[in-house]
C-alpha cells in the first residue's frame, strides 16, 4: 500500500527511499520494514553490524528538583538509584497494575529523559502530564530528536574514531554525551537486539552528516540497513517485550516476567498494591516463551490450549533466523508455565505442538551485562 | 511491476502455467515481495483433489503467513519437494524453481478463466490506489 501523505517521516526518510526500503505505516510513521530481506538483515546484526532508524520513538525531557521522586511514583523500577550517565528500563503502570508503556529513563546531570514507544507517545504524555506535580516540567522533545541504533558485534568498530573514546568503554545501560561525527549527541550503550551496540540521539539537522558518516565508517565492517521486520525477530529471539503484543494496559509487569523491574521496596508507585498482592497470592497467568516442533509459525492472537482446553493466547511469534525454527511467547495459566510443558497452538485448521522454553531463546549475543 | 505473459493469475496472487495437460502453480513475485523471506511452505499430499478458489497449502514467511488458493480444480500429481530444504527459492525464483504443485485439471481449459498478465498487473496496481 502506498502510505498516505498524513504519515510522519523521520529525518532519514530520503535515505530509506534511496536504499529501496519497503515502507509501511508504523505508529503513524512511514517506516522501513525491510531493505533487502528479514533474514539477511537479522544475520547481519548477529554476525556483523546493522543500522536502524528508530527516530519514531518519543523522547520526553523531565526537569525539576522533584523529578526523580515523581518518576519513581510513575514507574516500577528505581529511578532514584540511577547515577548520572546511567539508563534504566522500566514499565510505567496504572494504579491497577496494567502497563501504560515500557520505557527507558536516562539520568543526565540536570534532567531526565524518557524514551517511549511511538504508538504510545500521546497516551504517555497525557498520562504523565495528568499526574505531574507543579514543580516538575515535562517537554516532548520527539520532533527535535533523531535516533539511530548501531547494533552488532562490530558496533564499536564502526564508531571508533567518530565518538569520544570513553563512549566505546561504556558499560551496558550507560551513556555519555559528546560529538558523534561532529554532532552533539547522547551515545548510549543500549539496544533491543541482544548484541553489543549503541543508541544515538542527536538533533535532526545533523541527520545527513551522521547517516553518511555511519554508512562510510560501517562499510568495511559489513554494516547493513535494518528494518522493523528484523528488529522484531532480533528482539523476539531475546524474549524482549513488544508493547501492544506482549504487554499492554491489562497485563502487569509480574505476569510478563518483568519482576526484576518492579522495586516494591522503593516506596509507593502506581500499581504497587496490586503487584504486592499478586506476589503474595501468586499469579493466575504468566508470559512464557515456547518453541515449536514443526515448521509452522505461531502468530499474535492464536489461541493456546492444553489437552484441548483453552489456556491462553500467543502474544508474539516468528520464525527465528538464528535458531532456524519457529518460536513465540504468550500468556498461559501459571500451572502450565514450567519449562518443558507441552502446549498446543491453534493455527486455524492446524494444531501446532509447542513446548515451554526458557528465555532468552538466543543466548550467544554480544551485548554486555 | 510486470508479470510473465505466458502465465495466468488469480487475484490471490497465484500463477498457473499449463503445459502438456498439467498445470503448475506458484505464487507471484508481487506476493513474495509482500510476504518477505519465505521460511516454510506446507503443501498437500500427491493425489489430493483441489477445489478452485479453496486453500490447499500455507506459505510461512518470517513476518507473516498466507494461505495458498487453488487456481483451478484438479488432482495434485506432484509437489515441489525441494521447498522443504530451501523455501527461500520461492523468493529467488517465484516463477521457476519456486513452483509449488502440479495439478491434473478436472476441466480442460480451466486456466482460460484466470486473469491474464495485464489484468493481474491492474489488480496489483489497484491494491496500491
Amino acid at each position: 500500500m502506498e502510505p498516505s501523505t498524513a504519515l510522519k517521516r523521520t529525518p532519514f526518510h530520503e535515505f530509506h527511499r534511496a536504499a529501496g526500503a519497503k515502507l509501511v505505516d508504523f505508529a503513524g510513521f512511514e517506516m522501513p520494514v525491510r531493505y533487502t530481506g528479514d533474514v539477511r538483515e537479522h544475520q547481519a546484526v548477529r554476525t556483523a553490524v546493522g543500522l536502524f532508524d528508530i527516530s519514531h520513538m518519543g523522547e520526553f525531557e523531565v526537569r525539576g528538583p522533584e523529578a526523580a521522586a515523581w518518576l519513581d511514583r510513575m514507574v516500577t523500577n528505581h529511578v532514584g538509584a540511577l547515577a548520572v550517565g546511567q539508563a534504566l528500563y522500566s514499565p510505567m503502570c496504572r494504579p491497577d497494575g496494567g502497563i501504560v508503556d515500557d520505557l527507558l529513563v536516562y539520568r543526565y546531570a540536570d534532567h531526565h529523559m524518557l524514551v517511549v514507544n511511538a504508538a504510545n507517545l500521546a497516551k504517555d504524555f497525557g498520562w504523565l502530564a495528568e499526574h505531574k506535580p507543579a514543580g516538575v516540567t515535562l517537554k516532548d522533545r520527539s520532533d527535535e530528536t533523531a535516533l539511530l541504533a548501531v547494533q552488532g558485534p562490530k558496533a564499536t568498530d564502526v564508531l571508533r574514531g567518530h565518538v569520544p573514546r570513553e563512549a566505546l568503554e561504556l558499560g551496558y545501560y550507560r551513556f555519555t554525551t559528546g560529538e558523534l561525527f561532529g554532532a552533539p549527541a547522547t551515545i548510549s550503550r543500549t539496544g533491543y537486539t541482544g548484541e553489543d551496540g549503541f543508541e544515538l540521539y542527536f538533533e535532526p539537522r545533523y541527520a545527513t552528516t551522521v547517516w553518511n558518516g555511519l554508512m562510510a565508517a560501517g562499510k568495511p565492517h559489513g554494516l547493513e540497513l535494518i528494518g522493523l521486520g528484523a528488529r522484531d525477530t532480533l528482539r523476539l529471539e531475546m524474549g524482549y517485550m513488544l508493547y501492544g503484543n506482549d504487554i499492554d494496559d491489562v497485563t502487569t509487569p509480574l505476569e510478563a516476567g518483568l519482576g526484576w523491574t518492579v522495586k516494591l521496596a522503593k516506596g509507593d508507585f502506581h500499581g504497587r498494591e496490586v503487584m504486592t498482592a499478586q506476589k503474595a497470592e501468586g499469579l493466575k497467568r504468566r508470559l512464557v516463551g515456547f518453541q515449536l516442533e514443526g515448521r509452522r509459525v505461531p502468530r499474535h492472537g492464536m489461541p493456546i490450549s492444553s489437552g484441548g482446553r483453552a489456556v491462553g493466547v500467543v502474544t508474539s511469534g516468528t520464525h527465528s533466523p538464528t535458531l532456524e525454527r519457529p518460536l513465540g511467547m504468550g500468556y498461559v495459566e501459571t500451572a502450565l508455565a514450567a519449562n518443558g510443558t507441552a502446549l498446543e497452538i491453534e493455527a486455524g485448521s492446524s494444531t501446532l505442538a509447542a513446548r515451554v522454553t526458557a528465555r532468552p531463546f538466543y543466548t550467544r549475543g554480544s551485548h554486555r551485562s | 511491476m510486470t508479470f510473465p505473459e505466458e502465465l495466468r493469475y488469480t487475484s490471490e496472487h497465484e500463477w498457473a502455467r499449463e503445459q502438456g495437460g498439467l498445470v503448475t502453480v506458484g505464487i507471484t513475485g508481487y506476493a513474495t515481495e509482500q510476504l518477505g523471506d519465505v521460511v516454510f511452505v506446507e503443501l498437500p499430499a500427491v493425489g489430493r483433489k483441489l477445489e478452485a478458489g479453496k486453500p490447499f497449502g500455507v506459505v510461512e514467511a518470517v513476518k507473516t503467513v498466507s494461505d495458498l488458493y487453488a487456481p483451478i480444480a484438479g488432482e495434485v500429481v506432484e509437489v515441489n519437494a525441494a521447498l522443504a530444504d530451501d523455501p527461500a527459492v520461492v523468493n529467488r525464483e517465484p516463477y521457476g524453481n519456486g513452483w509449488m504443485v502440479r495439478i491434473k485439471p478436472s476441466d480442460a481449459g480451466a486456466t482460460a478463466k484466470l486473469l491474464s498478465s495485464a489484468d493481474y498487473a491492474k489488480h496489483v496496481e489497484g491494491a496500491h490506489a
